[in-house]
C-alpha cells in the first residue's frame, strides 16, 4: 500500500462527497463526444452500413434441434442456381489450435469450444452451413434446395433435469464441467448423476444438494450458524437473459493483398484482431479489423465470434468480398445469454443483523459449449459485498443443449446480488430491523477482503470503497426515512413497496498503453484501440491525458475504430475495465508527453527539461521567458528524431503498440508509454440501490414509480456518461426482475421464445421517467486518476432493489424466481406461498 | 394493406395481372416462407460489376418516383418490398437501422407525411406521392442541426446509438401534434422504440430538451 493511500484509507470514514470535476479542467465535465454528430446525422458507420464493390451477401442454414449429427450435404440443385456463388460447410472450417498471440501469450485450443460451423451442432439455432449469393433472397432460395441429412442425438435442456438418475447428458463425454487439477485453470467434462434420495427435498420446495465439484470456504460455518439469532434457507432462481443488442450481429469481410479486412460490431478494437487471427489461424499482421460504431454489447461482443469468421471464409474461398447480416431471430440463437443459476442459501443473522455464516449452492447452466465462471464470481461477490465472517461455496456447472452462454453486465455478481438480496430483506422484516440499517451493519469497507484464502493464505481485498457514505447520500437523497415512515401502505388495491440493495463489480485492470501525437500543425492526435459500443470510454479516458498535457479539448482529435490507423494496445471493453485501466494510461502517456515536450524544448531552447512548463498548448519557461508552441515543438521533434518522433520507441510498451508507434514515425511528436502505475488490491466499483414500486394486488400488476443508483466509483469522469451507465445497466438488472426469461419446451429442446415481443426488454414506459443517479466522487488512492469502471455494478442492484420492494409491499411468499411478473404476484398472494417451482428451467 | 397499385399509369404491363393480387395475407406468408426473404429481396446492387448471372429476385421490380427528404427520387421497387430496405439499399440512406424487421424494435422509423412510421412494415410502393423523411433529412443543407438533434447533443442522449435515428424521428413526429409534452407524455410518445442500452432517462433529458428548442427555434 502506498503511504498516500495508507493515510487516505485511514480516513474512509471521514470522506466525503465532492462536487464533479473540483480541481480539474477536463475531468469530470460534461462534454459532447466527438462521435455525437455523426450519431444524430444517421451517417455513424456501423458494419451494416458499409458496402464493397463486387460484394456478395451470405445467410445461414440453423440446426432445427438441440443436438444432432449432420449426416450428409447435398448442395447441388443450389449451387446451380442462378447467383448462388457457394458454400461453405462445417469441414472447410479451421479447427481446434494452439495459438501464441503478439504479446507472447499462449491459448491453448480447447476442444470444447466452438467452430465457425457445426457437424454435430449443441443447441437448436447453431449455424450449419452458410451460402453466399448475390442477394439474401437467393441465399434464402438456396438454403431451401440444400438438404441436410441430420441423426438427432440425445439432449437435455435443463441443468437440474440433467443431474438426475438415468437423465440425458448435453454431451457425449458427460454433462458436468469439473475443474482439472490445480494449478491448470481448464475443466474437463464429466458424467455426474445425483441419487433419487439428494432430489427428495425437491418435494419441499427446496433444491436438492449432491455431490459439487467446486468448494470452497473460510471462517467456521458451523460455529457461525450455531450462534445465529436467526437462519435463513432459501431456494432461488435467477434467468437466463439474452443480450439482445439492437444491432443484429453483422460481418463484411474482404481480402486484398494477402491481409483480410474484416468490419463489424466489438466491443474492443485492438483485443479483437488476436481473436481473429486465432479463430482464422492467421498472422495478426494480415488482419485489418475495422469497428467504427457497435450497436450494443454487453458482454457478447467482447471480441470475435463465429459471426466473424464465416464472411471471412467464405471471401476467400470466392474471391469476392461478403457481407453477413443475421435476423432477429438468428441473432437469439448465436447472440449469447447470461447463464441462469439455481440457488440454496442459507444465511445466519445476529439479532442487530449482522450475517454471521453464510452457505452458498448453486448449479450453473453452462449452456452447449464450454464452462462458464459465473458461479465462481457468485461467490466472489457475496463475499466481498455482505462481508459474511465465515462463508462456504459449492457448485456444480451443468453444460445443457441451450445455446452458449458468455459473459453479460455483471457476470455471476448479477446473479449473487439477486439471490441474496431478498434473504436480507427477509431477515430485515423478521427481525424487526430497517433495511438499510441491516446492510449498513454488514457493509464492506476501505480495503475490505473477498473470496477464500489464496494459495499464501491471504484473502484478496480491494482498492478501497466507500459504500457505507454511498449509502448513507443515497438513502438521504432518496429520503428513505420519511418514506418508511408514511402511512398508509395499502389504498384500495395498490400497495406501495421500498426497496434497498448493494452492489458491486469489478471496477477496472492495469497494463496497457497510451499513444498520442503532437502535430506539426499543433493538434493533439490521441489513438484509442478501445471500442466504440456507446459508453463513450473509449473517449472519455483520453481526457486523462489531455488534462495532464493541459491542453484545451477542442485542440484533440480522436482516431479510433480502424486498426491499420495505428492504434495502442488497449484493454477489453468488458467487465467495467476501461474507465480504470485506460485512464491510467491516459495519465502515462499524457505525463510521457509532457517530458518529451520539456526535453524537446530544452535542447532547442536551451537549460534543462525541469526548467520548463508545459500549459495551453505550449511548452515555454517556467515562470515566462522563451517557449514554443506545441507545432513548434512537434517538427523540432521531427528534427530531433529518435525517441521523440517515434523512430525509437518508448520499450515497456506492449507489441501491438511498438508497431503502432512505428508506423507514425516521423509525423510529429509520439508519445507512448505503458501503465506502469502500482496498485495495492483488486479495483471494484459499488453502488447503493433504491427503488419504490406501487402493486395492485388485484391485477397482480405493479409500477416501479421511483430509483436512484448511488455510486461509489471514484472520480467521476463524464457525469453524463456516467449517469448513462448507473441508470442503463441499473435498467438492465431491472429486466431479470419484471419480465425476461426465455422459453424452451423440454420435450422437444426447441426454443418458443425468440423475438423482442416474446421475450421483451424493458420500455422506456417500464421504468419511472425520472430515475435519478448520484456518485460520491471520493477518488479511488490506488490509481492516479482516482476512476473506476461502472458498466457491471448497477445491474444486480437495479434487480434486486425492484425485488427487495415488491416483498416489502407483498411479504416473503410472492417468488422464488425471477423474473416476477403479474402471473407471480396474482397467484402467490392469493394462495399465501410461491406459485412458481423455482426450480424448472425456461418455464 | 392496400393492394398493390398501379405506378405511374400503363407502362408496367410486364406483371400487372399478378400484381394486383398482392394482398397483407400474401405478404405475411412470404415473410414467413422466405425467413427474411422480404428484405433480403432488396438487397441487390442495382448494377452488380462482375456477377454475371443476376440472383432470381430481380424480377418484378419496377421504377417508381417516391419523395425522400424534399427531393424525387426514381427507383426500381419490387412489389413486395419494404420502405427500410428501398431507404437503406436502393437510396444509400442508411441511418435507418433494421433492429428487428418485424416492427417491434422502432430502429427504422421514419416520418411518412409526418407521422412516425416503422419503416421495416411499410411496403415500398405505398407511399408514392407521399413525402418520407429521414435521419439524413433533419438537419437543414447546410448542416445545421435540427432542435432534436442538437438536444441530443447538448444532453450526451443515448449511448450505442442504433435506436437513436428511430427515437429521434418518433420524437420529432410526436412534438408536430404535441409541441409541449410532459415527460411522461414524451414517453408515451417514443414508447415505440425499444433502447437496450436502456438509457431511458438520458434519452428523455435529450428529447425534452429538444422539444424545448422546437419551441424556441
Amino acid at each position: 500500500m502506498t503511504e498516500m493511500a495508507a493515510v487516505e484509507i485511514a480516513k474512509a470514514e471521514d470522506q466525503k462527497p465532492r462536487p464533479f470535476g473540483a480541481g480539474y479542467k477536463l475531468i469530470g465535465k460534461d462534454y459532447s463526444t466527438n462521435d455525437l454528430v455523426a450519431k444524430v446525422t444517421g451517417t455513424a458507420k456501423y458494419a451494416e452500413d458499409f458496402r464493397a464493390e463486387g460484394m456478395l451477401f451470405c445467410r445461414l442454414a440453423l440446426s432445427p434441434m438441440p443436438h444432432g449429427r449432420v449426416k450428409r450435404i447435398n448442395a447441388e440443385k443450389a449451387l446451380a442456381m442462378p447467383g448462388v456463388r457457394g458454400i461453405l460447410t462445417p469441414d472447410e472450417v479451421p479447427g481446434h489450435a494452439n495459438y501464441v498471440n503478439d504479446n507472447g501469450t499462449m491459448i491453448k485450443a480447447d476442444r470444447f469450444s466452438e467452430l465457425a460451423l457445426a457437424d454435430e451442432p449443441m443447441y437448436q439455432g447453431e449455424p450449419i452451413l452458410a451460402v453466399a449469393a448475390v442477394d439474401e433472397l437467393t441465399c434464402a432460395e438456396a438454403i431451401e434446395q440444400i438438404e441436410i441429412e441430420m441423426e438427432p442425438l440425445p439432449f437435455n435442456t435443463d441443468p437440474l433435469d440433467s443431474l438426475r438418475p438415468g437423465s440425458a447428458n448435453a454431451r457425449e463425454e458427460g454433462n458436468v464441467w469439473v475443474p482439472n487439477a490445480a494449478p491448470s485453470r481448464d475443466s474437463h467434462l464429466e458424467a455426474v448423476k445425483w441419487t433419487d434420495d439428494d432430489f427428495a427435498v425437491e418435494k419441499e420446495g427446496k433444491m436438492p444438494m449432491g455431490h459439487a465439484p467446486e468448494e470452497w470456504s473460510y471462517g467456521d460455518v458451523d460455529a457461525g450458524f450455531r450462534n445465529a439469532a436467526l437462519v435463513l434457507d432459501e431456494t432461488f432462481s435467477t434467468e437466463d437473459v439474452s443480450h439482445q443488442c439492437l444491432e443484429p450481429r453483422t460481418t463484411m469481410a474482404y481480402w486484398q493483398n494477402g491481409k483480410l479486412y474484416l468490419y463489424t460490431g466489438t466491443q474492443s478494437t485492438m483485443q479483437t484482431v488476436p481473436a481473429i487471427a486465432r479463430w482464422m489461424h492467421m498472422p495478426e499482421d494480415k488482419v485489418v479489423f475495422v469497428s467504427e460504431y457497435t450497436g450494443g454489447g454487453f458482454g457478447s461482443k467482447i471480441t470475435g465470434a463465429q459471426t466473424l469468421v464465416i464472411p471471412a471464409l467464405l471471401s476467400k474461398k470466392l474471391n469476392a468480398p461478403v457481407m453477413m447480416r443475421i435476423s432477429r431471430e438468428e441473432e437469439h440463437f448465436i447472440g449469447r445469454a447470461r447463464p441462469g443459476i439455481r440457488a440454496r442459501t442459507k444465511v445466519g443473522f445476529a439479532r442487530d443483523g449482522r450475517i454471521t455464516a453464510l452457505d452458498m449452492f448453486l448449479v450453473s447452466d453452462a449452456g452447449s459449449y464450454g464452462s462458464n465462471g459465473d458461479g465462481g464470481a457468485c461467490a466472489q461477490i457475496t463475499s466481498l459485498l455482505y462481508q459474511p465472517p465465515a462463508m462456504r461455496w459449492r457448485n456444480i456447472t451443468v453444460a445443457t443443449n441451450t445455446l452458449p452462454r458468455s459473459a453479460q453486465s455483471a457476470p455471476g455478481g448479477m446473479q449473487a446480488i439477486a439471490i441474496v438480496e431478498p434473504i436480507l430483506s427477509k431477515a430485515a422484516r423478521k427481525l424487526g430491523l430497517d433495511q438499510v440499517a441491516l446492510r449498513r451493519v454488514n457493509c464492506p469497507e476501505g480495503k475490505a477482503e473477498f473470496g477464500p484464502p489464496r494459495p499464501d493464505g491471504k484473502r484478496g481485498y480491494v482498492t478501497s470503497c466507500f459504500l457505507k457514505q454511498a449509502l448513507d447520500e443515497g438513502a438521504r437523497q432518496f429520503n428513505w426515512d420519511a418514506r418508511v415512515a408514511r402511512q398508509p401502505k395499502r389504498v384500495g388495491s395498490k400497495v406501495r413497496g421500498l426497496g434497498v440493495a448493494l452492489s458491486t463489480y469489478h471496477g477496472g485492470t492495469s497494463g496497457f498503453d497510451g499513444l498520442l501525437v503532437v502535430t506539426p500543425e499543433g493538434r493533439v492526435q490521441i489513438y484509442s484501440g478501445i471500442g466504440n459500443l456507446g459508453t463513450e470510454a473509449f473517449i472519455d479516458v483520453h481526457r486523462a491525458a489531455a488534462e495532464v498535457l493541459d491542453v484545451p479539448w477542442e485542440a484533440v482529435d480522436i482516431i479510433w475504430g480502424d486498426t491499420s490507423k495505428n492504434l495502442p494496445y488497449s484493454c477489453h471493453s468488458g467487465g467495467s475495465q476501461t474507465i480504470h485501466a485506460m485512464t491510467r494510461a491516459g495519465h502515462a502517456v499524457g505525463l510521457e508527453c509532457v517530458q518529451r515536450l520539456k526535453e524537446v524544448a530544452a535542447k532547442s531552447l536551451g537549460g534543462e527539461a525541469a526548467d520548463y512548463e508545459v500549459a495551453n498548448l505550449r511548452v515555454a519557461r517556467k515562470g515566462g521567458g522563451a517557449g514554443m508552441s506545441f507545432a513548434q515543438a512537434a517538427q523540432a521533434a521531427i528534427k530531433l528524431g529518435g525517441i521523440y518522433d517515434g523512430h525509437d520507441v518508448n520499450p515497456q510498451v506492449n507489441g501491438y503498440t511498438k508497431h503502432s508507434v512505428a508506423q507514425l514515425a516521423g509525423t510529429g511528436l509520439v508519445a507512448s508509454a505503458r501503465d506502469t502505475f502500482p496498485h495495492d488490491g483488486d479495483s471494484f466499483s459499488f453502488l447503493a440501490c433504491f427503488a419504490e414500486v406501487e402493486t395492485d394486488v388485484e391485477t397482480g400488476k405493479y409500477t416501479i414509480t421511483d430509483y436512484l443508483g448511488y455510486a461509489d466509483v471514484g472520480t467521476v469522469i463524464h457525469p453524463a456518461a456516467l449517469g448513462g451507465q448507473i441508470l442503463g445497466r441499473s435498467t438492465l438488472g431491472i429486466a431479470h426482475a419484471i419480465g425476461q426469461k426465455w422459453v424452451i419446451d423440454p420435450q422437444y429442446g426447441v426454443t418458443v421464445a425468440e423475438r423482442f415481443y416474446q421475450n421483451k426488454p424493458p420500455t422506456i414506459l417500464d421504468v419511472p421517467v425520472d430515475m435519478k443517479w448520484n456518485a460520491l466522487n471520493i477518488p479511488d488512492p490506488e490509481t492516479p486518476v482516482g476512476a473506476r469502471g461502472c458498466g457491471e455494478p448497477p445491474v444486480g442492484g437495479g434487480c434486486s432493489a425492484i425485488l427487495n420492494a415488491l416483498s416489502d409491499a407483498l411479504g416473503d411468499n410472492i417468488y422464488q424466481r425471477v423474473p416476477v411478473n403479474c402471473d407471480t404476484i396474482l397467484t402467490s398472494f392469493e394462495a399465501g406461498r410461491p406459485m412458481q417451482n423455482p426450480l424448472l428451467a425456461h418455464i | 394493406m392496400a393492394e398493390w397499385e398501379d405506378p405511374q399509369g400503363a407502362a408496367n404491363s410486364r406483371d400487372s395481372a399478378q400484381s394486383k393480387t398482392i394482398t397483407r395475407r400474401r405478404f405475411i406468408l412470404g415473410v414467413i416462407a422466405g425467413g427474411a426473404a422480404v428484405s433480403a429481396a432488396s438487397y441487390r446492387f442495382l448494377a452488380p460489376p462482375s456477377h454475371g448471372r443476376s440472383g432470381s429476385s430481380g424480377a418484378g421490380e419496377r421504377l417508381i418516383t417516391l419523395m425522400v427528404n424534399g427531393k424525387p427520387r426514381h427507383v426500381d421497387v419490387m412489389k413486395q418490398e419494404t420502405l427500410a430496405f428501398t431507404l437503406r439499399y436502393k437510396l444509400g440512406l442508411t441511418g435507418t437501422k433494421l433492429g428487428c424487421d418485424r416492427a417491434e424494435c422502432g430502429s427504422c422509423t421514419v416520418l411518412i407525411d409526418d407521422v412516425p412510421s416503422y419503416s421495416c412494415s411499410v411496403l415500398t410502393h405505398t407511399v408514392r406521392g407521399r413525402n418520407v423523411t429521414t435521419i439524413e433529412g433533419l438537419a437543414a443543407p447546410d448542416g445545421t442541426l435540427h432542435p432534436v438533434q442538437k438536444g441530443v447533443v447538448d444532453e450526451q442522449g443515448f449511448q450505442c446509438a442504433f435506436c437513436m435515428p428511430g427515437f429521434i424521428m418518433s420524437a420529432v413526429g410526436y412534438l408536430k401534434k404535441n409541441p409541449n409534452p410532459t415527460r411522461a407524455e414524451m414517453a408515451q410518445g417514443v414508447s415505440g422504440n425499444l433502447c437496450r442500452c436502456q438509457d431511458y432517462t438520458k434519452i428523455l433529458d435529450a428529447l425534452m430538451r429538444g422539444a424545448e428548442y422546437t419551441r424556441r427555434a
